[in-house]
């Protein structure tokens, strides 16, 4: 009995203990939300002006930069995966991991072959313990993203993808690196603080929205001449995309977090209070037993004496 | 006719600048460059490293440091897009 007591008072400890760490990840992971919002609404006017300006470019200029044409046949698919670096955020990674598979097969399905790039510690631990070929990866920063990783991601896939023009379909062409002929990227959207969704979108070749214009457009002048601005225009407006999409992410993985620790928290909880009341019970059970015990015994001795 | 310019400057990370300005003064990969009111339609692609300067009504003029940048006149105003922009130091005071 006393045992039992003992063993009750050490498991609440355990769940104490536990409940501190998930009750202080939520905490943060609550500011932290509040802080990514900030950062996709001060990203939103760069992301608007740089649209603005490539439809104007789209629609003055005949479009046939590589990154705009589709290619044909396509050997080759580049995916961006997005996940973050640390665990304790629920179902976040593997929804975006199981997105990512469907991808994959659904791009296997088609004859193509796939080039995995990975951002975040838990996506690359998850191919890397399978044993998946990882073309790319970058990790340390899901929760603060900043504009230089997304320019590191973009060029590296847009290389990836430049380097895909020659390949044929025996080898990799005469420049002998393997390229992309299409690139993906499945990210973490965030629609509210309780639902996020993993999303797949095609980032190269890309379509330029051509927006419908009433009227005849402004002759725009252009300096350097607008083939030139779109080559140096478009890698910018995929790292923008890019980095749209990490920062997203990273609202997405706090929140995700805020409410596997919030459940986890509540559950520490009412462990707690199962396990209080048990200890409790055990604890009156036992004395009730030892009472019973001393007064039996009293009983006996006090029987055997009026006896003699 | 609106004889000032809407001016905004748009770094990746933030809106760092916005406001009225009588002409804004940069650097493109061509050559320097006046914008004032009721400008023609433009775009252009910053030298690197370039300067903005907008000079506002009160006759001040700022400055800011960008780099990758691209500047875009329309006939609502005008936009810088920089992948980094910081005020120049030897002008921020205003």
């Amino acid at each position: 009995m006393a045992g039992q007591v003992q063993a009750l008072r050490r498991r609440i400890r355990t769940v104490k203990s536990t409940k501190k760490i998930t009750k202080a990840q939520e905490l943060v992971a609550t500011s932290r939300i509040g802080k990514a919002q900030e950062r996709v609404a001060a990203s939103r006017p760069y992301a608007e002006a740089i649209t603005g300006v490539l439809t104007a470019l789209a629609t003055n200029t005949n479009v046939d930069h590589p990154l705009l044409v589709p290619r044909n046949p396509v050997r080759r698919a580049g995916v961006l995966l997005v996940t973050s670096d640390r665990g304790l955020c629920g179902g976040y990674n593997a929804n975006a991991i199981r997105q990512t598979e469907q991808l994959i097969a659904r791009l296997r399905a088609d004859g193509k072959q796939v080039a995995l790039y990975v951002s975040g510690r838990k996506g690359v631990a998850y191919y890397r313990f399978r044993g998946r070929e990882i073309a790319g990866s970058w990790t340390g920063f899901s929760e603060q993203p900043r504009f230089e990783n997304a320019r590191e991601i973009g060029e590296t896939l847009i290389q990836a993808f430049v380097n895909g023009a020659d390949d044929t379909v025996d080898g990799p062409g005469p420049d002998g690196i393997y390229g992309v002929d299409e690139l993906y990227m499945v990210h973490t959207e965030f629609r509210s603080l309780m639902t996020q969704v993993p999303v797949a979108r095609i980032v190269a070749p890309m379509e330029v929205e051509e927006q419908e214009v009433s009227g005849p457009l402004p002759a725009y002048e252009f300096e350097p001449e607008a083939e030139e601005l779109l080559e140096a225009l478009l890698p910018k407006y995929i790292n923008t995309r890019i980095f749209a999409a990490l920062l997203d992410s990273a609202a997405s993985e706090s929140a995700a977090r805020r409410r596997a620790m919030k459940s986890a928290s509540d559950n520490a909880d009412d462990l707690l209070k199962r396990y209080t009341r048990e200890m409790n019970s055990a604890r009156q059970a036992a004395i009730t037993q030892e009472i019973s015990e001393i007064v039996g015994g009293a009983n006996a001795l006090a029987a055997t004496g009026s006896d003699v | 006719m609106a004889r000032q310019l809407h001016v905004e400057l748009v770094a990746v990370e933030e809106k760092v600048w916005s406001g009225d300005a009588d002409i804004v003064m940069a650097r493109t990969t061509e050559g320097d460059l006046g914008v004032l009111p009721g400008h023609a339609p433009l775009l252009g692609q910053l030298a690197e490293p370039g300067q903005v300067r907008i000079k506002h009504s009160g006759g001040q003029e700022i400055a800011f440091d960008v780099s990758g940048g691209f500047l875009s006149v329309t006939a609502t105003g005008v936009t810088v897009l920089a992948e980094s922009c910081t005020p120049a130091s030897a002008q921020a005071a205003h």
